[in-house]
């Protein structure tokens, strides 16, 4: 039976060519723009390089200090100290690596000024956050034991500061007037990603990295991985404690702080927490929820209007159908069917069009380094949105269809 | 065997009510050609529609072989349409969108059939009024007298028993309306019941019997 709807689907499609193309217009516009943005919101929260482990990672990327009253607050990331002492030693993490977030350095080639991003990390940072080596190899204990001036560079900064694609291990760079000894080129990773891009790495112990600095406001973030999913819960519940444990009031940094907190949190949850207060998570789903309602709705009032004007013009049909022994369910099936149908060839054709989208934006560097693909899961929604779509706007046709009393279309001369 | 007992049918609208057929008391025997006359608007098609199961009466009672029907459901119905009846219409209503052959195998595509067996026994079908060399055809690639034979075919492919005929040649010329006919006189010899309607006195003398309406009412 399926095999005959679709059979049915695939002739009114081709036999109608302006139906079918004002039909596959707007469902494959809709679709391909909620797939970009899918692939989008995947490519800001999902697990790419470097941050593939995000799906079983918790950040600390903040402390919130307020006075005894809660007048003044103040937001910042934290010291490298204090983090280094109580989240590098959380029992319940795998692996913790800790980063500064925003530092900005100079280096000069050729006379032209080269504005770097610099991140300042431990040796466990290499863990946590998986690089490609185009060249060399991470730094290490023995290179924070004796203070060495080393540096991992990204391939953009390897090709604007030593030209080409040829190596650079070994050779020196120089950024904001210090020497360092180039150790490992990796690939460039997109701004979208803040903890893990940047041009140049150094260990944490360069003189620049303020790593000395004692208390609570820093520069520095967390990303620490679990085992397992699961095992995120613990690591946010052993840091909650660390917190909770602080004696206060404290002095810190020319405050007095009565109330502090500070969380380990899944990335989505981290991200969102520099927006808004509570609840982001859900407040995120809902917005896009509702994004891709409203993005969907247009076409769906179209595609419904259209197919209410159809059953006027295959009234006829439906009469035969059911006068030859069509129930009205079998009807209401098929058209339900032929909608998914040509809702699943109009995704066919948007996955296409979202690809070529995709490669543009790829290409055009809007966002430098980034790779928006489109993965598994997208793609599985994507599929999921084309049925839901194909499904609701042709229940409501397809029942009216189903309905309709069938003598009066066959009686007309 | 169809029966009818004191079948009333009475369309209402907002404004109007119209009783289109009045205490119709009727039965057709298996294997008896009954055509049906009277003048435009008097109930026929009312009447023939009540017969197929296509419409409920207001009063009265339909038995198909014995089968009192007015309690079953649009399932039972559909079913009991299926295997019981095919339907033939002045306006032919074949599937633009659809293939001679696809159009033919329309009835068997509502019950349990393979893909080979239907397109044999449509192919059979088409043979029997003379269309095998049109199955690829489009409903719009054909004459009157041609899309009257393919809705024929379409009407006996499921081996019914009754059949219904609503003004089959009324929108054919004179030579295509006797050819059509000929394939319902030839169908009624191998069997079949059948029941139509027609404006042609001469047509309606060659069947077995002429019932005659005027205004909903049975007059002879
Ligand atoms: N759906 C309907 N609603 C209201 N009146 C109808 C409807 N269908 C048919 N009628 C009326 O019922 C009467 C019989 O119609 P019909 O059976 O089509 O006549 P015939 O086929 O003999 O020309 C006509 O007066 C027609 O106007
Ligand atoms: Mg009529």
């Amino acid at each position: 039976m399926l095999k005959n709807y679709i059979k049915i689907a695939w002739k009114v499609l081709l036999r109608r060519p302006f139906y079918t193309f004002i039909t596959l217009f707007g469902i494959t516009f809709t679709l391909t723009i909620l797939m970009v943005i899918a692939s989008f919101v995947d490519h800001l929260i999902g697990n790419h390089y470097p941050e593939v482990y995000r799906d079983r990672s918790v950040y600390i990327s903040r402390v919130k200090q307020q006075d005894s009253l809660r007048q003044s607050t103040r937001i910042s990331p934290l010291t490298f100290q204090f983090l280094n002492q109580y989240a590098a030693s959380l029992k319940s993490a795998d692996k913790v690596g800790i980063v500064n977030m925003f530092n900005q350095a100079n280096a000069y080639s050729n006379g032209q000024r080269i504005k770097l991003g610099v991140k300042y990390a431990n040796p466990e940072f290499w863990e946590v956050a998986r690089f490609d080596f185009l060249e060399g190899k991470p730094f290490n204990e023995a290179h924070i034991r004796n203070r060495d001036n080393v540096v991992v560079i990204s391939d953009k900064l390897r090709g604007q500061y030593f030209g080409g694609n040829g190596p650079a291990t070994g050779k020196t760079i120089e950024i904001d007037n210090e020497r360092f000894r180039v150790i490992g080129v990796v690939k460039g990773v997109p701004s979208t990603r803040p903890m893990t891009s940047g041009d140049a790495y150094f260990p944490y112990t360069v003189s620049k990295s303020n790593y000395e600095k004692q208390g609570y406001i820093g520069s520095f973030v967390v990303l620490a991985t679990a085992k397992t999913r699961a095992g995120r819960k613990a690591i946010e519940e052993e840091y909650a404690e660390i917190i909770r444990r602080i004696p206060k009031p404290l002095e810190d940094d020319g405050m007095r702080v009565y109330h502090m907190e500070s969380e380990a949190l899944p990335y989505l949850e981290s991200w969102l927490s520099n927006f808004v207060e509570e609840d982001g998570v859900p407040k995120f789903y809902s917005a896009l929820f509702l994004l891709a309602l409203v993005i969907l709705l247009l076409p769906t009032i179209n595609l419904v209007n259209l197919n209410i004007s159809r059953i006027v013009e295959r009234s006829s049909e439906i009469s035969i159908r059911k006068a030859f022994g069509a129930p009205s369910s079998t009807i209401l099936w098929q058209f339900v069917v032929e909608n998914m149908f040509i809702a699943l060839v109009g995704g066919v054709i948007a996955l296409a069009f979202t690809l070529v989208v995709l490669t543009m934006i790829n290409q055009s560097g809007w966002i430098p380094n980034a790779v928006l693909v489109i993965n598994f899961p997208v793609f599985l929604v994507s599929i999921l949105l084309c049925l839901l779509f194909g499904f609701i706007s042709g229940v409501y046709p397809a029942w009216r269809m189903s309905r309709m009393p069938v003598a009066d279309a066959l009686r007309a001369g | 065997m169809i029966k009818l007992t004191a079948i009333e049918k009475v369309y209402r609208t907002s404004t109007i009510e119209t009783l289109a057929l009045d205490n119709i008391n009727l039965e057709i025997p298996k294997g008896e050609f009954v055509s049906i006359m009277g003048p435009s608007g008097c109930g026929k098609s009312t009447l023939l529609n009540v017969m197929g199961l296509l419409d409920n009466p207001s009063k009265g009672a339909v038995e198909i072989d014995g089968m009192e029907i007015s309690r079953y459901s649009d399932k039972k119905l559909a079913r009991l349409r299926n295997q019981k009846i095919g339907f033939i219409f002045q306006s032919f209503h074949l599937i633009n969108d659809l293939s001679v052959l696809d159009n033919v195998e329309i009835p068997l595509l509502y019950r349990t059939s393979t893909g080979r067996s239907r397109r044999e026994l449509a192919k059979e079908a088409l043979e029997k009024v003379g269309l095998s060399n049109r199955m690829k055809h489009f409903p719009s690639q054909l004459s009157g007298g041609q899309k009257q034979r393919v809705a024929i075919a379409r009407a006996i492919v499921g081996k019914p028993e009754i059949i219904l005929a609503d003004e089959p040649t009324g929108n054919l010329d004179s030579v295509m309306g006797a050819e059509i006919l000929n394939i319902l006189l030839q169908l009624n010899q191998e069997g079949a019941t059948i029941a139509m309607v027609t404006h042609d006195e001469q047509m309606a003398r060659k069947t077995n019997r002429l019932i005659r309406l005027f205004d909903g009412r049975q007059v002879s």
